[in-house]
């Protein structure tokens, strides 16, 4: 359904939602991605700024989810504050994040030891707000435990990202689960973009954004985070045609 | 043996007049020093012992090895020999550190029996006649003592074996007494009646907070590191000690470190009194609370970061910095969250992975020497064939840092699979000379 189309039943409905919704939430806005083709897609224009999102990598990535979190740091890149990123595996390597436009002296480390231990620090940061956003590499994410990410973020307006990644590939059906999240994203590495001569172009990504609250799903394929965090659109995605309409996408997802 | 036998024995030897008060004065000062350093709960153990108690102290050390071993380093730094012993109970933990002869000795919870079950009966603190008496019997080890029925042991040497078998093994209270810090700011409340629920216990655990923060900023300081000592009926001390990331006098600050673990303290048949204080301060000028246009983008992030150093422990809390070197695993620096930033920057030309693997992993690979990328590689089984690469980036080895790094090389390049993930790879070596390195390949990093 194009989006220009005037629809006043699904408007009104949408704004009887919004007043039935979360007691107390205050209007924090969004964040743009500055790439008119995908900032379109969501309802307010960018990605929301206080809520959870979930993010994950595809493909071979599932374990190490190295292309995730290079979005996420591109993402945070374009938020301003302190950064927390919580993780249970320290094996995330600094002049990368630089290298995607977050500056180093933004991000404090938390490492947690325990799965449970990560959880709580993820919502004690988020619950105390003043901060650009917080991250966290979590492998298991229950319903119950996303509601409660997802009501501190609301509450201090502060982006979360859940940065799925786990030990082994039958453990990623978990990314399946319904949760609480505003958003879900899966970020695969495709082939670089080809260059004349010899060598590695600019990586490419495909960014399914699988689900999302108040609004259809939709894919992209990208060109990575450049050094101020900004996607590129690539040229040969114009025209593509959508591989899903949203409609049929929301309701499996 | 006489002193004049043991200077003809040993010329040099230097000795001493035995002086009980000084030593005792020595001791006290050593668990001053313990007391301010290490725990709450410090009593000295003429005449040559030191008691702490680290339960609820020693995660802000990293843990209880951790702790031990900064604790014997430091007093071998200043000359003082020791043997440490941690253990469930100081009966257990005096007779290891004396009579196991190891300087260092952590017993797991739970391993008493099979640590102690060696050891002379003397170590349990009992008199040398009585162990001499044990011993006439047949019972030289404690594990002989354990085994032994208690009646007739009683009939014969007392009560004393017996009971003191039971504080080491944690089946009798034993109670360790204390010492106060003499310059330390501190406030202290007794109970007429004993506390026995959590709130009531939360809402005096605050109004003390409310105290030492008024006495604090009498004083013009800030609290770094608080202790709360709990005394239960029965003469039980139980402490908790926190740390913050900066200096502060705020109540509410305490009470968000001191909630969560005062929840969990055993508080038995009720706390009888309770006792809160600085132990570490910093000066800490007054400030303006809050003003009306605080906005939330210039939240101070102190208090969480308190929060979450609580959680995780100090160690594990960190900014990381740039630092230079060639070298990708030592570019990168842990400082603490609040150090202020420093101006070194990584070079933005060369890419680098978002995940770096530590230590590298070696893989198979087919490449041609000397600077030719691999043409394919295997990594944890699955084969991947490089469709495209970049490099080598060459990387010397740091020749100030040591001698088996004089001429050491590695390459490093960026190879692109099939499915469009990109790996960073190196050599060891130049690829020309084995003198260079092994020549054996590894992957190092992600990218994404």
């Amino acid at each position: 359904m194009p989006p220009s189309l005037p629809r006043p039943a699904l408007d009104d409905l949408r704004a009887r939602i919004a007043r039935i919704g979360p007691v107390g939430q205050r209007a924090t806005g969004v964040l743009p991605f500055g790439v008119p083709d995908i900032d379109r897609r969501f309802p307010e224009g960018g990605l929301p700024l206080s809520g959870l999102h979930e993010v994950a990598g595809g493909g071979p990535g599932t374990l190490h989810a190295a292309a995730a979190a290079l979005f996420v740091a591109g993402v945070m890149a374009r938020s301003a504050g302190h950064v927390i990123w919580c993780l249970t595996r320290p094996d995330l390597f600094a002049p990368a994040l630089a290298q995607a436009g977050l500056d180093a002296d933004r991000v404090i480390y938390v490492e947690a030891e325990r799965e449970a231990a990560l959880l709580t620090c993820f919502e004690d940061s988020l619950r105390h707000g003043g901060l650009g956003g917080v991250v966290a590499e979590v492998a298991k994410l229950s319903m119950v435990a996303s509601r409660r990410l997802q009501l501190a973020a609301e509450a201090s307006g502060t982006p979360g990202f859940a940065l799925r990644r786990w030990r082994r590939h039958a453990d990623a059906t978990d990314f399946g689960h319904p949760t609480a999240a505003l958003t879900r994203w899966r970020i695969s590495a495709l082939p670089s973009t080809p260059l004349e001569g010899a060598g590695i172009g600019r990586a490419r990504w495909l960014v399914e954004l699988i689900r999302q609250r108040n609004g259809g799903s939709a894919d992209f394929i990208v060109e990575a985070c450049d050094a101020t965090g900004r996607l590129g659109l690539s040229s040969n995605m114009a025209g593509r045609p959508a591989v899903a309409t949203p409609w049929d996408k929301q309701a499996s997802a | 043996m006489s002193l004049a036998h043991a200077s003809a024995i040993f010329g040099q030897l230097t000795h001493y007049e035995f002086d009980p008060a000084e030593d005792a004065a020595a001791l006290e000062r050593l668990a001053q020093w313990a007391l301010r350093r290490y725990s709450p709960i410090v009593m000295p153990d003429p005449p040559a012992g030191l008691v702490i108690d680290i339960t609820g102290a020693s995660h802000l050390y990293g843990g209880e090895t951790d702790l031990v071993t900064d604790l014997r380093q430091r007093l071998l730094n200043s000359r003082i020999a020791a043997h440490v012993c941690v253990a469930d109970t100081w009966g257990a933990a005096h007779a290891v550190a004396r009579f196991s002869g190891q300087g260092v000795f952590c017993i797991p919870s739970g391993g008493t029996p099979e640590a102690l079950g060696s050891l002379p009966t003397e170590a349990l603190r009992l008199d040398p006649d009585l162990a001499d008496g044990l011993r006439r019997v047949g019972l030289e080890t404690i594990g002989d003592l354990m085994t032994t029925p208690r009646g007739p042991l009683e009939l014969r040497f007392g009560p004393e074996p017996g009971r003191r078998l039971d504080q080491a093994l944690g089946r009798r209270p034993d109670l360790i007494t204390p010492i106060q810090a003499p310059e330390r700011i501190e406030v202290d409340r007794h109970f007429s009646d004993p506390i026995l629920t959590s709130d009531i216990l939360l809402q005096e655990v605050e109004r003390l907070s409310r105290s030492l923060c008024e006495a604090l900023e009498r004083r013009s300081l800030g609290a770094l590191e608080i202790d709360l000592l709990t005394n239960a009926v029965g003469g039980e001390w139980n402490a908790l000690r926190v740390g913050f990331s900066s200096p502060t006098r705020h109540p509410e600050r305490f009470m968000r470190l001191l909630k969560d673990r005062l929840q969990k303290t055993d508080r038995g048949f009720g706390i009888e009194r309770l006792h809160l204080s600085a132990s570490r301060s910093a000066p800490l000028i007054a400030q303006q609370r809050e003003t009306l246009t605080s906005s939330p983008q210039v939240l101070d992030i102190g208090p969480l970061l308190d929060v979450l150093e609580a959680r995780t422990g100090k160690q594990r809390l960190y900014r990381i910095q740039a630092v230079e070197s060639d070298c990708p695993e030592r570019s990168v620096e842990r400082v603490s969250p609040l150090e202020p930033p420093n101006r070194a920057r990584w070079d933005p030309r060369w890419p680098r992975p978002a995940r770096l693997l530590e230590p590298p992993d070696p893989i198979e690979t087919i490449a041609l020497l000397p600077d030719q990328p691999p043409v394919q590689f295997t990594w944890k089984g699955v084969r991947r064939r490089v469709l495209r690469a970049d490099g080598p980036e060459r990387i010397h080895g740091e020749w100030i840092r040591g001698q088996d790094e004089w001429m050491s090389v590695r390459d490093y390049f960026s190879v692109e699979d099939e499915t469009g993930e990109r790996y960073w790879l190196f050599r060891e070596g130049d690829g020309v000379s084995l003198e260079t390195g092994s020549h054996r390949w590894f992957l190092h990093g992600i990218f994404g």
